[in-house]
């Protein structure tokens, strides 16, 4: 691929195991400059593990992730938490912080012991603030948020933090429908000015409204990618999912649809059978 | 002008930390004082009273400079260490029930200091080093054996390990005193915990280890206020929580390791004074590691001056005394619908 050269992110044969189980090997990957990557596919895939693995949280058993054409274990932490912001899953945030005090964690791996505070903090939070329209919300208690604006203050954090990439684990698991939308805008946002987003969705259809690139995965390979429209294929919905369906162009916005979704036949379908040997697997992994 | 109602009202994340810290050590210096007047002695309150403005007798004098004020200062040594010890095991762990106390930390440090005694060391000399080695075994101890899949998510199970390692200790200690008459005597007025007897060479020989304390506390206060935000986040932002927790544990180490050489075993200290700082200014660490500073000396002060009058002529040993009020705070965490959490 063409990308792989300016990507700023990516893998580079990487290996990553839970304990002795191997979730994901060999991979080699690259998420494009400046475009919202979605890494979709069934529960177990390694979707998360994968983010994890991006995010550092997962040390790689061999293979290298490359931020910028460098590994990303050789840098020093603070230069990559300049460069790759994070937003895990599950969040919980101190009982009684504001949004304000929140999103200035996100100025940490620009301050040091000597430099503390400084003007460049106040702008880049005032900015962080605006640009996830938090701005009559900077004062007010985290808690007392709904989940959209709790998940816009956490994703403000990460604006503050001003990195060229932003990871996101599921940004939009815990809410809504109204406020996922609130949170996906948001995120259009950011790309549209020139960040390059990769995010682990599990909702199909919000992750093909919402995303410029696809990345399909099953059992720790990539099963497909490229654009919303290649990757969402009946075959490939059939490998990944074991289900069936009819696509329809949505007519605002192009995004592909799935219509009639319905479970492959016959049953057990083959894919099934091929993944029941590594749920046995797993499941040994996690018992021993 | 300051309105105090106005304050009170006020979430604890968003009271001024200076007047806070401001309050609490006007008090703080308050109780200070009346440590110096108040005491089991003979002498009088109006007596140490005259001491102080610098013309009582020479036996008051004696009392008031010579046991009461290095009483008070070790009082206000070991109350600092304690709260702040208590304060970052909960910060690191995440756990409002980590404790010093609780969790084995000083029962590893007394044990320490046992084996110290029975080689032939005396109280009086007892060497910092040998509590804060203990302490520090003790520590990374119940800490290995409450992680969990490298969380400390289930506060129980970390008051459960250091329970359990506790009792261990706790026993092998009194085997070891059984073996050594001597070794009994001297650890036995020790071993319930107390401030008083104890010279101010205790407190200068504790001097560097708490200087080292202060500064490594200052290096990683910011990274762990972040750990407050899940490690995933803490790792996001540029800091190493796995270092962090390293050096958490070693300032934990050499502040209860010296506050249990000095005074013994105290429990609950460590509890309540990081839960009294977080009802006043709020869960960052930044601001609650500030208000450990005055809370610490004023609880061991207040409580020490109530063991000299409790039990007149007699003194009723500091370590019951925090115990007494410590573990109905603890009951009262623990009876709470929801634990609060720190994350």
């Amino acid at each position: 691929m063409s990308q792989t050269t300016q990507a700023p992110l990516g893998t580079d044969m990487l290996t990553l195991k839970h304990a002795e189980h191997t979730i994901i090997e060999d991979l080699s990957v690259s998420f494009p400059a400046g475009k919202v990557t979605a890494i979709v596919g069934p529960n177990g895939c390694g979707k998360s593990t994968l983010l994890n693995g991006l995010s550092r949280v997962h040390l790689p058993s061999t293979g290298r992730i490359v931020l910028d054409g460098q590994d990303i274990h050789r840098l020093p932490s603070r230069e990559v938490a300049k460069k790759l912001a994070l937003l895990p899953q599950e969040t919980s945030a101190p009982d009684g912080i504001t949004v304000k005090e929140l999103i200035r964690f996100g100025r940490h791996p620009h301050q040091s012991f000597l430099k503390q505070w400084g003007m460049d903090d106040r702008t880049a939070i005032q900015y962080a603030l605006q640009a996830a329209n938090l701005e009559d919300l900077g004062e007010r208690l985290l808690d007392t948020l709904s989940g959209g604006q709790r998940q816009r203050a956490w994703i403000a954090m990460s604006i503050a933090q001003e990195t060229p990439l932003l990871l996101l684990d599921e940004p939009t698991s815990a809410l809504d429908l109204g406020h996922q939308i609130e949170v996906f805008d948001l995120i259009r946002e950011l790309a549209a000015q020139g960040k390059t987003i990769v995010m682990v969705v599990h909702d199909l259809a919000m992750a093909a409204r919402y995303s410029d690139h696809l990345i399909a995965m099953k059992s720790g390979k990539i099963v497909a990618q490229g654009s919303p429209k290649e990757v969402i294929q009946p075959s490939i919905l059939d490998s990944l999912y074991g289900v069936q369906c009819d696509l329809m162009e949505d007519p605002s916005t192009g995004a592909p649809i799935l219509l009639n979704v319905r479970r492959s036949r016959p049953e057990p379908s083959e894919t099934q059978a091929t993944t029941a040997p590594k749920r046995q697997a797993q499941r040994d992994a996690v018992s021993a | 002008m300051f309105n105090p109602v106005q304050f009170w009202q006020r979430a604890p994340s968003q009271r001024p930390l200076v007047v806070c810290f401001g309050l609490l050590f006007i008090v703080l210096s308050g109780v200070f004082v009346l440590s110096l007047l108040y005491g089991a002695g003979s002498v009088t309150p109006s007596q140490a009273w005259q001491v102080l403005l610098g013309h009582g007798t020479d036996n008051a004098y004696f009392v008031v400079a010579e046991l009461r004020f290095p009483r008070t200062l070790v009082g206000l040594t070991v109350g600092i260490a304690l709260g702040l010890a208590g304060a970052l095991m909960q910060a690191m762990a995440r756990n409002p029930l980590a404790e010093p106390g609780l969790l084995g930390v000083s029962a590893g440090s007394s044990f320490a200091v046992a084996v110290a005694l029975l080689l032939g060391a005396s109280a009086a000399t007892l060497a910092m080093g040998v509590a804060q080695i203990g302490a520090l075994m003790g520590c990374v101890f119940v800490m290995a054996a409450a992680r969990l899949q490298g969380q400390f998510k289930d506060p129980v199970r970390l008051v459960l390990a250091g329970a359990a390692l506790t009792s261990l200790l706790t026993a092998l200690t009194s085997i070891l005193l059984m073996y050594d008459q001597r070794a009994a005597d001297e650890i036995r007025f020790w071993v319930t915990g107390s401030v008083a007897g104890r010279s101010l060479d205790n407190l200068l020989s504790v001097t560097p280890f708490f200087l080292l304390a202060g500064a490594l506390t200052l290096y990683i206060a910011k990274p762990l206020a972040s750990m407050a935000l899940g490690e995933k986040v803490a790792l996001g932002l540029g800091h190493n929580p796995k270092t962090v927790r390293y050096i958490v544990m070693l300032i934990v180490a050499l502040l209860a390791g010296s506050a249990t050489a000095i005074a013994g075993p105290i429990m609950f200290v460590g509890l309540v004074v990081p839960f009294a700082a977080r009802a006043i200014v709020g869960p960052d660490i930044r601001r609650t590691l500030w208000m450990c500073l005055p809370i610490g000396p004023l609880m061991i002060i207040s409580a020490d001056i109530l063991t000299r009058l409790i039990a007149q002529p007699a003194e009723m040993p500091l370590g019951v005394l925090t115990a007494i009020v410590g573990a109905p705070v603890l009951m009262m965490i623990v009876r709470a619908k929801r634990l609060p959490t720190l994350s």
